[in-house]
């Protein structure tokens, strides 16, 4: 990208495009030739490549996760806004009845779930390197030297059932204190909330837990690599959304 | 934009899947796109079927409401309600959404932009099969106790949140509710597929602005679903909470047969809020590559240019963007504020700009050109044609003065179904005949394809056209009976003309069937680009090898629609040939 030359050949249109090369428009066949050079010489397939494919099929995908959130929040918004006409006093109400949250525990819950977005980041660092060191070991008569791996992946997981579970705990106080499903338009959209993270999170969990047994297989690291760091992206996005759900439910009373 | 930055220099060399030789892994559960998209096209040949039947028999009953039909006996006002409601869902979701996007989607936009397969085959694998489970969960609905739900393709709450609201409400709207979700979680995988598709997939060369108008609106089509669907599943979740546990987001205080139901302040206006919502955007999903296919064929046998090539694409994402800002014009009935509506209004009117654009473009690509009036040919005209007139009635609706008097009539019957209905079917029509030789390697028959092409547009247009009538003299739509109100016997000979116009245009479709199945086996050969077209599916074999393109990695050199080009050798270039034929 910023090359020293770049303030000097900015101002080129035939500069555009620096990093393909593939000036558009032009009449010229676009000059490709090598293919970015450190990619598919390997004798692999070419995973770098189908790294960056299903990155963006995340982000994509992540997009649509978001607009599931951002129905439910302007449904929150709206319903709790909501003056509803009440049939004994013929008169307007507020029928919202907020929830009493409990608030310790969804911020152990809360505490649970950013570690496990440290420890699966630590796992995908991990894998990135065990990934990028692969193609040396496979040539004979070179050796390096062993990696302390970390588990990061099985705390993770841990941590990840820690928190379902947790918010399982959660839901049991809720019912405790007499807020079920139903009780009122407030606890309607605290269990719709939650249980929408918690079913993506579970999602989340289940592609590690396969990742995890892929690894005990011995499977390629490279394509196992792929699956943990899609799925690390996506583990820190649920835990952002989780922390905006939380706020969601704790702030706009 | 994401277009010149996004562009991937390396995407062609996809992860290669042998191809597969059982019969299972090969027709059934197969990772092939072009398997996949003739899966997706065979569904909604289906689904058309079922839901033409079903209006056929909406047609009968307004005209004879007494009369006993062979298989479904007296049409009861609930069983017209039914039918209402399924032929609506059936069309707009498995026809309309499934066959242009799905269907040739899948089938043609990796091969026009030079990629092997789709990003994410499994995926594209799963998304058929989810759409195929959400069909048969509609169908379902059929043969439940109470029959199919009665509220609608739009689903309004409380009729469809509530049970005991009609016979049909039971388990068949729970069904209803259910596959529509099903069907939305296959649309959103499809959407994912598209977009990391064109993004990451595109040949050497194939840069966003070279791109066939085809593809880009494929590109834009999944866009609007990604942003789209996701919205109506959100929606559907809480209606079936609402219908089966008690909760009352959509449902207020309501009284049905002298009881009083267990829900408490719930708003339907939100219902209408979330479904307009996806509801809007919708239109554009069934519209917009009828769009591209036409601006296709009118470029091919025109032997010109497209007019405006970037115009065309910045109208495509000005209807897309638009279309998220207008839901409520819908809604101008529910009460809303009468400033909301005028903006809503304002917007809706605004698309009529990117829509007039595209019109004097296609007009523009025909003028001066040398024409070839086969077939496909006919139905890109028949397409503008049909969007014009579709089109035209669009201005009145979105004024709420207008709207008003005007909704609950014939006449957003005919405006909808010429724009949103028959135009995108026309889009399959001509997409079907254009591309049948790459698909299937022989001619479709063309003397009964121009026999079938005047029937349909006539009969068409002899349906839908009087609506607008009707609507006008106040017949109201949705009602299963009103041949016995005084102030429209005059217009009951009308309604039985388009009754008989229904009749000969659905006995037409099976001069189309026959030709599409006949043809697949008895049709002249086809040579590997009968059209002399430019795009890339007409460089490789017929039908494309496994992986598209035989081993090759396609270069592209060329824009998509270069026809007569001044010095060129042929008058058109491919857009593989070499970059020294255009030296201008």
């Amino acid at each position: 990208m910023a090359t020293l030359s770049s303030t000097v050949t900015v101002n080129d249109p035939a500069a555009k495009g620096p990093k393909t090369g593939d000036g558009p428009g032009g009449t010229q066949p676009p000059v490709l030739g090598g293919g970015g050079g450190d990619r598919g010489g390997n004798g692999f397939p070419d995973y770098g490549q189908r790294l960056r494919r299903t990155r963006l099929g995340l982000l994509v995908g992540l997009i649509a996760s978001t607009m599931v959130f951002v129905s439910f929040t302007s449904v929150y918004v709206m319903r709790r806004g909501l003056p509803t006409l009440d049939d004994r006093t013929g008169g307007y109400v507020h029928d919202w009845l907020q929830v009493s949250l409990p608030t310790g525990l969804l911020l152990v819950n809360t505490l649970l779930l950013v570690l496990s977005s440290i420890t699966v980041e630590l796992a995908r660092r991990q894998i990135t390197r065990q990934a990028a060191l692969a193609p040396l070991q496979s040539i004979p008569g070179v050796s390096i030297g062993r990696e302390r791996n970390y588990p990061w992946l099985g705390a993770t997981l841990v941590l990840g059932l820690g928190f379902l579970t947790g918010q399982w705990m959660a839901w049991r106080e809720l019912a405790g204190r007499g807020f079920y499903l139903a009780t009122s338009p407030s606890s309607s959209m605290v269990y719709l909330l939650t249980a929408t993270h918690a079913i993506h999170l579970a999602g989340g969990l289940l592609v590690l837990l396969y990742a995890g047994a892929t690894g005990l297989l011995h499977r390629a690291v490279e394509g196992r690599r792929i699956v943990v760091d899609v799925t690390a992206w996506y583990w820190h996005f649920m835990a952002f959304v989780w922390i905006y759900v939380f706020a969601l439910l704790e702030f706009v009373r | 934009m994401v277009a010149q930055d996004a562009h991937d220099p390396h995407g062609n060399n996809v992860h290669v899947h042998a191809a597969p030789t059982g019969f299972i892994r090969k027709y059934i559960f197969s990772l092939d796109h072009k398997v996949i998209g003739l899966q997706y096209y065979f569904l909604a040949l289906s689904a058309v079927f079922v839901g033409m039947f079903l209006s056929l028999l909406m047609r009968i009953h307004m005209i004879w409401p007494t009369a006993v039909l062979p298989l479904v006996g007296e049409i009861k006002p609930e069983t017209y309600l039914s039918l209402l409601t399924m032929h609506g869902t059936i069309m707009v979701f498995f026809v309309l959404t499934t066959a242009p996007q799905g269907g040739f989607g899948n089938y043609f936009l990796p091969i026009q932009i030079g990629a092997p397969d789709m990003a994410f085959p499994v995926l594209n694998m799963l998304s058929f099969w989810t759409t195929f489970i959400a069909f048969m969960v509609i169908l379902a609905a059929f043969f439940v106790t109470g029959g199919a739900p009665l509220h609608g393709w739009t689903g309004y709450a409380p009729l469809s949140a509530l049970p005991s609201a009609g016979p049909g409400e039971q388990l068949g709207a729970d069904l209803w509710i259910a596959s529509i979700a099903i069907f939305c979680v296959a649309s959103l995988m499809g959407a994912l597929n598209f977009i990391t598709t064109v993004l990451d997939l595109r040949a050497k060369g194939m840069t966003m602005m070279r791109m066939p108008l085809t593809v880009w609106s494929w590109f834009v089509t999944a866009i609007l679903g990604l942003l789209a669907f996701g919205v109506l599943l959100s929606a559907g979740i809480l209606l079936l909470l609402d219908r089966n546990l008690g909760t009352s987001f959509y449902v207020p205080l309501v009284v049905v047969n002298g009881q009083i139901m267990g829900h408490k302040g719930g708003s339907p206006l939100l219902w209408q809020h979330l479904f307009w919502f996806f509801g809007h955007p919708e239109v554009y999903i069934a519209i917009l590559p009828g769009m591209g296919v036409a601006s296709q064929l009118l470029s091919t046998f025109s032997r010109k240019p497209i007019f405006g090539y970037k115009a065309m694409v910045y109208a495509i994402m000005g209807i897309g963007f638009l279309g998220f800002m207008v839901w409520g014009h819908h809604m101008f009935m529910s009460g809303m504020s009468p400033y909301s509506a005028f903006a809503f209004s304002i917007m809706t009117m605004a698309i009529g700009v990117p829509s007039a654009i595209k019109t004097f473009n296609w007009l523009g690509t025909i003028r001066g050109g040398r024409v070839r009036f086969q077939t496909p040919m006919l139905y890109a005209v028949g397409f503008v044609s049909l969007f014009v007139s579709g089109g035209l009635s669009g201005p009145f609706l979105a004024q709420p003065v207008l709207d008003i008097p005007l909704h609950d009539t014939a006449f957003v019957v005919g405006h909808f179904h010429l724009i949103m209905g028959v135009a995108a079917i026309f889009g399959m029509f001509g997409g079907t005949y254009y591309w049948f030789p790459k698909m299937f390697g022989r001619m479709m028959n063309e003397r009964w394809g121009r026999i079938h092409f005047f029937l349909t547009l006539a009969g068409t247009y002899a349906i839908f056209m009087p609506m607008h009538y009707l609507g006008m003299a106040a017949q109201p739509r949705r009602y299963s009976q009103f041949t016995e109100l005084a102030y429209l016997q005059p217009l009951i000979p009308l309604n039985r003309f388009m009754t008989y116009a229904a009749f000969v245009t659905i006995g037409a479709q099976f001069i189309f069937v026959i030709n599409l199945f006949w043809s697949m086996f008895k049709g002249p050969k086809a040579n590997d680009n009968p059209w002399q077209a430019t795009t890339l599916e007409w460089t490789t074999a017929t039908p494309p090898p496994h992986d598209n393109f035989g081993g090759r990695t396609p270069v592209v050199n060329h824009g998509p629609y270069e026809y007569s080009v001044p010095g060129a050798p042929k008058d058109y270039v491919m857009q593989t040939d070499p970059a020294t034929v255009t030296a201008h």
